[in-house]
Order: structure tokens, then C-alpha cells, then sequence
């Protein structure tokens, strides 16, 4: 069984999101880097970036597979984790917690609640 | 992330159910349904290189070709010599179009005097098959039979592939298969061809048989290969292990518009033969000098894994696009080849490859690209 922890908000395309902080936080899940397995690349977006809801924004790579990553909220990144360029597979190993890809502070706060509460996602990885 | 999945039209391995019984993830390869991997593709391709895999290469065609005029005719049809090849003996050889381009890269075995044993690529079966069919003449004395969808395959790869062997086959006193040699016979699950081939630079062997014995001869194989340590692999750790070798995919590597020649083949195609189709075109060529080389490369520094079609630019020039590239397990960097001028294809030339919109930093290299560390002399 995957780990969906309950303070988080997801996005279909299976990122999360640390909704109550703002920057916030942005990662994949734990079923998300079980399906990629040997997460070997990641690419991330510059500091600074101003981005929509829903653009494509990062890049993490498997073995196998190049997969796009998609901001789930609009807003400005402001950092990066730029530690994943020497330890990308934390990405698999802590997708929560040390496996974040980077921190955007939301432009419209309100976007979140469009995203997957943790009991729609548990429903929609089934 | 998102998912990509489409299993209309494909057809299934009679291993199918066991792949889903294991948890593996399927995906469409050569218009089959195949697993691409079950634990991960690191942890499949690193048990091959230290204990032993297997793999499920029930997608791959096997053509019977027999009669008197047998080896006259594929000595016809393919660049090798098939006629230096003694019954239980195997080569690998190319299939050619008229202007030397490959059609597929094949295993041609001797299985007796008068009949051979063809095991082709799985894309491939139908186009091989027409293009042989269209090459006997009434004067040839020869039959083909197309195996291919009755027969399921298995490869067995690594250091610990002989204890697997000894496991499954001890009590039914088969020998274990040297490297390139072939034996058919019959055991208690049923015929088989037993090959010393593989696609992973370590040591193995591979084996054919009715398809309806398949899944019991799996289910055999998985549980000594895990008694020795091993997993059971996907194609992800097939091309893994396969390009640190260099070893070429049909698809990727080759094509009909390249000569072996260029895909650094020509071991395998002999020219002192009279007479195969495409060996005016490779007399002509070798000629005139390669317009290019198939080429091993290596990604300098930090970069994102190279991938298939990626471009690829030497002297501030763009030369070609990759034909095979990944991260290499082993190594833990990105690997590929691609088709450079020659002029770029000598080791050491620094070239660059353009990933989503950056150029990274590569070197040309040797093949191959992994080498079995020394073993340590017993003190």
C-alpha cells in the first residue's frame, strides 16, 4: 500500500503539495516513485520561475523514462532541491519528507481547493 | 507524471499470466505485450551482472529451414558463412536488403546436417519469413517452417546461470550448452532447444519449447534461479545490459538505410562468399569509404541519461541523432551510440548532446562500454 499522508493535497497527475505552508512545497508521491522506480535524474525549474497551475515544470527521470512534472498550483518557485542533483534516488526513498523538488509561493491560495483531498487520491491510485 | 498504457493489438507471451502474477509492468515492445520490469530495472540488471536472471524472450521467431539445399541458400540469404557451421554449432548473422542495409540481426544455428535453426528478432518475424520466402527458387530444395507462435522462449543470464542449469536440468542428464552451440532433444517437460546464447555479456544460455510447456519450465527456472540469488528480469535490464556491451537492437541501432559495415559488423559478414544479397553493395561501400560509423559514447559530468533520438553535435555542428542511449546501472552514467561521421567516431572525441533544449558535454568511446571487473586471484 502507498503512503498518502493526511496534510498533503495531490494533483491527478499524482504530485503533492504542503498545503498549509506558503511557499509550499512540492514533490511526487510514494505511489508515483514506485511506478517510476530508480529515479536516477531530476531535472528542476530555476528560482524564480513564475508558473501556472498545471505547466510543466520539472523533469524526473528513470531508468527507462523521461516523466514531466506539473506545478499543481499557479505561483513564483523559490527554491529548489538542489540536493537531488547528487541524491536523485531520495526521491524514491523519501518521497515526503527529503524527496521535495521545489518550494512555489502560490499567486492564488484558492487553486488548492481544486486539488485531491488525501481520501480522493487514496480512491483515484485505487 | 503520466502514464502511457495500450495493450489492444498486441499479442501475449505464454507467460502472460505468471508476469502478472509477479507484479510486473507490462508494456507494448515489437507488438508484444512484455514486461518491462518487476522489482526495477537497476536491481535486475545488477543481479545479472553479479548472480543470475531470466528473462522471458517468448516474443522472439524461430524459423526451421531444412532440405538439401539448405545451407546453400542461407549461405544466399545471410552474411555470415553458415557453411562453416558443424551440427550443433551457432552463429550470429545479418539478413541484408539488395543495397546492404539490415533487415534483422539473427542467430543461425546447425541443427543436423541439412537443417537449421533461425531465431529472429520479434518485430521482425513476418518481414524475415517474406523476405526468405521471395528468395527460394524452385531449384533450391528447401523448407521453411515458422515456429514462432508455438514456442516459447527463455533466457537465463549471469555468473550463477550454470547452478541454474544444474538445478533444472541435472536429472535429465542434458549437458549445459557451450557459448554459440545448440542441442534439440526431449525431456521430461517436453522438446527443447538449448542455446549458449544470450544478450548481456555474462555468461547463460536460452532455451526454446512448445509454448504449452512454457509456464511449467518458468515456474522451474524462477525457483532456482532465486535458490541462487537471482530475480526474475525485464526487457528494462535486457537493454540495460545489452548497451554496456554495445551490442546492437535492431530498430535502434540498425536499419535498412545502414550497412553492417557502419553498424561496425563486419565480423559477422563474409565477403569472401561468392554470392549473398547486399554484398555488391558492401564491396562498393567498403570501397568508396563509410559515410559514418555506429559509435559508442559516454556522457561527461552531470548530464540527464541520453535517449533514442536525442541530437547529437560535434563541433558545434548538429552530425546525428542517438540510436541507443540510458543510464548505465553499472556504471552510473548516461551511455549511448549513434552513427557519427568517422572523423567524430574516434575515441576520445568530445561531442555534445542536446537534452530538452541544453547541450551536455560526451565523449566517444570503446566498446564495450562494461568490462567484468578482474576476478580476485584466490590467496
Amino acid at each position: 500500500m502507498s503512503n498518502v499522508p493526511d496534510n498533503l493535497r495531490y494533483r491527478d497527475s499524482h504530485e503533492w503539495i504542503a498545503a498549509s505552508d506558503n511557499p509550499a512545497a512540492v514533490g511526487i508521491t510514494d505511489h508515483a516513485q514506485h511506478e517510476l522506480t530508480d529515479v536516477v535524474f531530476v531535472d528542476l525549474p530555476q528560482v524564480g520561475r513564475k508558473v501556472s497551475a498545471g505547466e510543466q515544470v520539472a523533469v524526473i527521470e528513470s531508468v527507462k523514462a523521461a516523466s514531466d512534472i506539473y506545478s499543481p498550483v499557479s505561483g513564483e518557485i523559490t527554491e529548489v532541491n538542489s540536493a537531488l542533483t547528487n541524491d536523485p534516488a531520495t526521491v524514491n526513498t523519501d518521497p515526503y519528507l527529503n524527496g521535495w523538488l521545489f518550494k512555489i509561493k502560490l499567486s492564488n491560495p484558492a487553486e488548492l481547493e481544486a486539488l485531491m483531498t488525501p481520501d480522493a487520491y487514496r480512491a483515484h491510485i485505487g | 507524471m503520466r502514464g502511457v498504457s495500450d495493450s489492444e493489438n498486441l499479442q501475449r507471451s505464454p507467460l502472460h499470466p505468471v508476469h502478472l502474477e509477479l507484479g510486473a509492468r507490462m508494456v507494448p515492445f515489437a507488438g508484444w505485450e512484455m514486461p518491462v520490469q518487476y522489482s526495477g530495472i537497476v536491481d535486475e540488471h545488477k543481479a545479472v551482472r553479479e548472480r543470475v536472471g531470466v528473462f522471458d524472450i517468448s516474443h522472439m521467431g524461430q524459423f526451421i529451414v531444412s532440405g538439401h539445399g539448405a545451407e546453400a541458400f542461407l549461405n544466399r540469404a545471410l552474411t555470415n558463412d553458415i557453411s562453416k557451421l558443424a551440427p550443433g554449432q551457432g552463429q550470429y548473422t545479418l539478413m541484408l536488403n539488395e543495397a546492404g542495409g539490415v533487415i534483422d540481426d539473427l542467430i543461425g544455428y546447425r541443427t543436423s546436417e541439412r537443417e537449421f535453426f533461425l531465431v529472429v528478432n520479434a518485430s521482425m518475424i513476418r518481414e524475415d519469413w517474406d523476405h526468405l520466402q521471395k528468395l527460394i527458387t524452385p531449384d533450391d530444395a528447401v523448407q521453411m517452417a515458422n515456429a514462432s507462435a508455438h514456442v516459447g522462449g527463455l533466457a537465463i543470464q549471469g555468473p550463477a546461470s550454470r547452478a541454474v542449469f544444474a538445478h533444472v536440468f541435472a536429472s535429465d542428464g542434458a549437458t549445459y550448452p557451450e557459448r554459440n552451440t545448440i542441442q534439440f532433444g526431449s525431456t521430461s517437460g517436453g522438446m527443447m532447444w538449448l542455446c549458449g546464447t544470450g544478450y548481456t555479456g555474462e555468461e547463460g544460455f536460452e532455451f526454446f519449447m512448445p509454448a504449452s510447456e512454457a509456464e511449467a519450465w518458468f515456474r522451474k527456472i524462477i525457483d532456482a534461479v532465486k535458490a541462487e540469488g537471482g530475480v526474475v528480469c525485464g526487457l528494462g535490464a535486457r537493454d540495460t545490459l545489452r548497451l554496456e556491451m554495445g551490442y546492437p537492437l535492431n530498430g535502434n541501432d540498425l536499419a535498412p538505410t545502414r550497412t553492417p559495415l557502419q553498424s561496425g559488423l563486419a565480423f559477422f559478414v563474409d565477403l569472401d562468399k561468392e554470392e549473398f544479397v547486399g554484398r555488391d553493395a558492401l564491396v562498393k561501400q567498403k570501397a568508396e569509404g563509410l559515410p559514418d560509423k555506429l559509435t559508442a559514447f559516454r556522457m561527461v559530468g552531470t548530464a540527464p541519461p541520453p535517449r533514442p533520438h536525442y541530437t547529437v553535435f560535434w563541433n558545434g555542428k548538429q552530425v546525428a541523432e542517438i540510436a541507443s542511449g540510458t543510464l548505465s546501472p553499472s556504471l552510473g552514467k548516461g551511455i549511448g551510440m549513434a552513427y557519427l561521421p568517422l572523423a567524430a567516431s574516434k575515441p576520445g572525441t568530445p561531442i555534445e548532446i542536446e537534452i530538452r533544449g541544453r547541450r551536455f558535454p560526451a565523449e566517444t568511446c570503446k566498446k564495450p562500454f562494461y568490462a567484468k571487473p578482474a576476478s580476485t586471484p584466490p590467496s
